[in-house]
């Protein structure tokens, strides 16, 4: 496994991801294309690093109206624009791909980027990448634990021999290159599957746990089922870090940023899942215990400390640019975000 | 208002009856009211796969994408080995979990037996339930001798059916306006 040092001493790790979506356009905002989404989302990343987060992630679809169906690759070039930010893939549909493969553009992707890179492996929420590079919706739990298993595997141990069922075996290989420290810190992707959270706990690997909407107290349940199932493993839970990841909008003016995010938030779902966002959900939001993150700086660092009591968790991530909130706005929030949130964030965490 | 009228099965024709009176009704009672019946023998549906229902294609992603949209769905459905049939619970499956939130769903049942009242009773309506739906809790129960020679025999079904129409259309009107009324409050 790839080393995570646990971040006592500098607070909880912070930063923003991306999944690089551009929805249909909605009254009269412009249709975004493919070039400039990608442009705004690597400056996303430099202005991310100039104030100063620790994490940028780029997430993987295979769809209409999305950009990044390689985040391995926008990743690369936004090393070569940045000295310090984190670069992680959030997530990487590893079950549609061949973990070697993953395993040398990750590994490419750290060298390039003096050991910056880390890997969120997930299993997608969505149907396109399977039918694209023909895989069995019915393999949608083999396919994914099989290919982690390699995938830890190859970060461990080399020459590797390794035999399975959905890609060729591997007798005593070396794959090229190698991360620059020797491994990769990789991280399993849990959504919505309690198994998911047990099993990541199980095999003692850090777990990013996505929490969108809810109680926050909700997510608590996972956290704890994914520590308990690391110490019956023999894993030291204090070793395994927690990422959270989920969505945020954020204003000055609490009033206005709870007026103006359900639209983007309601544009997301129904373009997204095909259902809308249930307004007497979103309401709630103003609760400190709802986890939807909206609201002034001050009650988006409430409900970041509250859920860091329930989770005790190392990393948080947040999806800024999505449902077409616009790129100035988004800017706008990465500043607000790191100026007014994360000094708060970070003080309260240190230990 | 969208209304869907959906008869559940490829077999028999006395649930295609009743649903062609079915619309028949609405038509008259509510002429503005737009209105698409699908009668599931004459679609090919494919049996859910787990995937989102945008992503299926032709006939399958045509009757999801009508049921979806629609702001009342009026089930038809026979009884078939003491449950609702196949095709009909395919499509449940094929929705999302909570597909009917906002959504008033009225049934009709055509069945064999008189005990088979409690199939709709115990089985389509936790299901409707578990979908969200406003389910409107009188239907339309009807017996093979309701029918002659696929044309309803017995006037009080006919009235029923009437009734069934004006419950589901003013049922879907009114939580239309609470949605309305209470939606605007929130201020977002």
């Amino acid at each position: 496994m790839g080393e995570i040092k646990n971040n006592n001493s500098t607070g909880m790790e912070l930063g923003i991801y991306t999944l690089g979506d551009y929805l249909l356009p909605r009254g009269n905002e412009k249709t975004m294309t493919e070039y400039q989404r990608i442009k705004d989302m690597v400056n996303m990343a430099k202005i991310a690093e100039d104030v100063g987060l620790d994490v940028f992630g780029v997430g993987e679809s295979h769809q209409e109206r999305f950009v990044a169906s390689t985040p391995q690759t926008i990743l690369a070039h936004i090393a070569g624009v940045t000295n310090k930010i984190k670069l992680i893939s959030a997530s990487t549909v590893l079950s549609t791909l061949d973990p070697v493969r993953v395993y040398e553009d990750f590994s490419t992707l750290d060298l390039l980027s003096d050991g910056r890179a880390e890997i969120v492996a997930g299993r997608g929420s969505r149907y396109g990448a399977y039918q694209l590079f023909g895989y069995d919706l019915n393999d949608f739990d083999e396919l994914f634990e099989e290919k982690f298993e390699l995938l830890l595997q190859l970060n461990d141990e080399q020459p590797i021999t390794w035999n399975g069922k959905f890609r060729p075996a591997l007798n005593s290989v070396q794959i090229y290159p190698k991360p620059l420290n020797g491994k990769l810190p990789i991280w399993r992707a849990v959504g919505q599957h309690f198994a998911s959270a047990i099993q990541a706990g199980k095999m003692g690997v850090p777990m990013n746990l996505a929490a969108l909407y809810g109680a926050s107290s909700v997510f608590e349940k996972r956290v704890t089922a994914y520590r308990n199932a690391a110490q019956e493993s023999g894993h030291d839970p204090k070793k395994l870090p927690i990422g959270v990841a989920t969505m945020m909008y954020i204003d000055k003016d609490s009033q206005t940023a709870f007026k103006d995010y359900y639209a983007y938030l309601n544009n997301t779902f129904s373009q997204l899942r095909g259902v809308d966002f249930p307004k007497e959900q979103y309401r709630q939001a103003t609760n400190i215990k709802n986890s939807i993150m909206v609201g002034s700086p001050q009650q988006i660092v409430e409900k970041i400390l509250y859920q860091h009591e329930l989770f005790g968790h190392q990393r948080f991530i947040v999806q800024m640019d999505h449902g077409n909130i616009p790129y100035k706005k988004v800017v706008e929030m990465i500043e607000m975000f790191a100026t007014e949130v994360v000094p708060a964030i970070r003080k309260a965490t240190r230990q | 208002m969208k209304v869907v009228g959906l008869s559940g099965s490829k077999v028999g024709s006395k649930t295609r009856t009743a649903m062609d009176y079915t619309i028949k009704a609405l038509i008259e009672q509510y002429p503005d009211i737009e209105v698409t019946l699908i009668d599931l023998a004459e679609y090919d549906v494919q049996f859910s796969d787990g995937r989102d229902y945008r992503e299926y294609e032709g006939d399958t992603k045509y009757v999801a994408e009508m049921i979806m949209d629609a702001d009342a769905i009026i089930i038809g459905t026979p009884i078939f080995q003491a449950s609702i049939p196949a095709t009909l619970k395919n499509i449940f499956d094929l929705l999302p979990e909570k597909a009917f939130r906002d959504k008033v769903v009225s049934m009709l049942v055509t069945a064999g037996s008189p005990k088979h009242y409690l199939i709709a009773e115990q089985q389509l309506k936790p299901i409707l339930s578990y979908m969200k739906a406003q389910v409107v809790q009188t239907y339309v129960f009807m017996e093979e001798k309701d029918f002659y020679r696929k044309e309803i025999v017995n006037d009080d079904i006919i009235f029923r059916i009437q009734r069934l129409v004006e419950d589901t259309v003013v049922l879907s009107e009114t939580y239309t306006n609470i949605r309305k009324a209470k939606e605007e409050q929130y201020g977002f």
